[in-house]
């Protein structure tokens, strides 16, 4: 009889024990969620800002210039979605620098090396940021799937997240060499 | 004179900027003046004797989807190429907002400038971090046209200055001949419609309901309606049994609206407003369609004031009936509206148009020097 109320209180405890050990665990997920976002937010807007630098630097022809600085105020301006705006920046960037000769026009001033290697790490962290905050969300949705968290609803409400989809490459993909491109106009 | 024209867009896609560069530039050859056009091209296509290919233009996203655009320090020494060998009078360059050539052009020249802005766009307010760029080379063009009062508004609220208005002309003489479609305009007898279905202000609803009443009084009359939208849609507002004696093309080929203007005994434009110069209305009678429209002050003008065109008041279904069936009665009525139209056309084609645009030229060229290369540009900057 004693035995037995024991092993109850005991089952409850480690029950008890291993939800809340649980909702910790998913706790933990969102907080590192949350970070790999405003990471990935930080990156994305540094991009930003060296592309505008770029596009106002006077090193570039005046139709670059306009494109990237188009593209770019796009992408902050927040009139279309995140993602697609993003991704046209990331085309725009990959027209400007997929130029012939366009390194080796620009390498005879010094502010441009600079300038442009600050473009590449700045489209590398994007990509990295991006990578890790996928990463952190693909984890918390699966921690949220499971049976015994949406059973206790451990998750409260905190919305799930969602996965950053972009292309962010900075190097010319082969099917982007442009004919089979949808809406042209002009 | 010696004038070098440039297109930012690629010439063979169709396009209305293209269109203009192409009638105007063979316009001016026929006034005796050299002309060499520079132009993003595709590698094979086949190109007219005046135009200079400046490589194909790349896909890029601008404005909220992807156009074909040439840009870059490769594209800027062609052109700057191209300004050094020409030995222009004065350059011409067409939208030269845009980050194509013509801006580059800009860029890299230095003289009697023209530019040509044909479209109205509200977002170059939001130039910021190249505007000085923009600004600096901007600031060369000594003459500024717009083809429209809309895009002359856009430019100067956002670029200062002013322009002067020469609307698109009109090539009159590729509307004079062509075969009516197969079948048309029947012994009835057949009114026709060109444009947007969709649009209200183009006023097919209009027409529609001016059937109703002359449809059932002319047992053989028919509707042959051509432009962009749902056809179906339409139809759901006239009643059944005259629906079969509408017709719709869709969309057509240059040549089929031609064809299709000669095969209406009457051609009806009831727009009820939005109507800056009416260039529909310039193509009906340069292919000397008896022509039905409402009394808007541009069409009036066009028509001078009924002379070259019967006027109903506008958005009136019965008055439209009324003017239309009087035509449709009166064959010599119409031979005369058709001659009345055919010559007060004349005032809008091309050769007519292009010598207005000399004449800007003219203002800019005297007292100036040539175009020449800019010494920035020139240092490879």
């Amino acid at each position: 009889m004693f035995a037995d109320v024991f092993l109850i209180v005991a089952a409850a405890v480690l029950l008890g024990v291993y939800v809340s050990w649980r909702a910790g665990r998913l706790d933990r997920l969102h907080a590192r969620v949350e970070a790999a976002r405003a990471a990935l937010d930080a990156s994305l807007l540094r991009r930003n800002c060296v592309a505008v630098e770029l596009a106002s630097s006077g090193l570039l022809d005046p139709a670059t210039s306009v494109l990237l600085a188009e593209a770019a105020h796009d992408a902050r301006a927040g009139t279309r979605q995140r993602e697609l705006a993003e991704s046209d920046l990331s085309r725009a960037l990959r027209a400007a620098f997929g130029q012939p000769g366009f390194r080796v026009a620009l390498s005879r001033s010094g502010r441009a090396e600079e300038l442009l290697t600050e473009l590449e790490a700045a489209a590398h962290q994007v990509f990295l940021a991006r990578k890790f905050y996928n990463d952190a969300v693909a984890a918390t949705n699966a921690a949220r799937r499971r049976i015994l968290v949406r059973v206790l609803r451990l998750s409260g409400r905190a919305p799930s997240p969602e996965f950053f989809d972009i292309d962010d490459s900075l190097v010319a993909a082969a099917e982007d060499d442009g004919v089979d491109m949808p809406h042209l106009t002009g | 004179m010696r004038i070098g024209l440039v297109c930012p867009y690629t010439w063979n896609v169709p396009g209305g900027v293209q269109q203009h560069i192409r009638d105007l530039a063979e316009a001016l050859i026929d006034l005796n003046h050299e002309v060499s056009v520079i132009s993003p091209a595709d590698d094979d296509a086949p190109l007219p004797g005046y135009v200079v290919p400046a490589g194909r233009a790349v896909p890029v996203p601008y404005n909220g989807s992807v156009a074909r655009l040439s840009f870059g320090f490769v594209s800027a020494s062609r052109v700057r190429r191209w300004v050094r060998d020409g030995d222009f009078d004065v350059l011409h360059v067409h939208e030269p907002a845009a980050p194509s050539l013509s801006l580059l052009a800009c860029w890299v020249a230095t003289g009697p400038i023209v530019a040509t802005v044909h479209t109205a766009n509200p977002r170059s307010r939001f130039m910021h971090a190249a505007e000085p760029m923009l600004q600096s080379a901007l600031e060369k063009i000594s003459a500024r046209i717009a083809v429209s009062e809309a895009a002359r508004t856009t430019l100067v609220e956002h670029l200062g200055g002013d322009a002067v208005l020469i609307p698109n002309g009109v090539a009159v003489s590729r509307y004079v001949k062509a075969d009516p479609l197969a079948g048309w305009p029947g012994p009835g007898g057949a009114i026709g419609f060109l444009g947007r279905l969709d649009e209200p202000r183009k006023g097919l609803a209009v027409l529609l309901r001016a059937f109703e009443s002359l449809g059932p009084q002319r047992p053989g009359l028919r509707l042959l309606v051509a432009g962009p939208g749902d056809g179906e849609e339409a139809l759901e507002r006239v009643s059944p049994e005259l629906r079969d004696r509408i017709v719709f093309l869709g969309q057509v080929s240059e040549e089929d609206k031609v064809r299709a203007l000669h095969s209406v005994d009457v051609f009806c434009a009831p727009n009820t407003g939005g109507e800056s110069f009416g260039i529909v209305l310039a193509e009906a009678m340069a292919a000397g369609a008896p022509i039905v429209a409402s009394d808007l002050e541009a069409f009036g003008r066009v028509l001078r004031g009924g002379q070259a065109g019967e006027l109903f008041a506008v958005a009136d279904a019965a008055d439209l009936a009324r003017a239309a069936g009087r035509l449709l009665d009166d064959p010599l009525r119409r031979a005369s509206l058709s001659a009345a139209a055919s010559d007060a056309v004349r005032s809008y084609d091309w050769p007519v148009v292009a010598r207005d645009v000399v004449r800007v030229y003219e203002t800019v060229v005297s007292g100036t020097s040539m175009v020449r290369v800019a010494a920035v540009a020139a240092r490879g900057r």
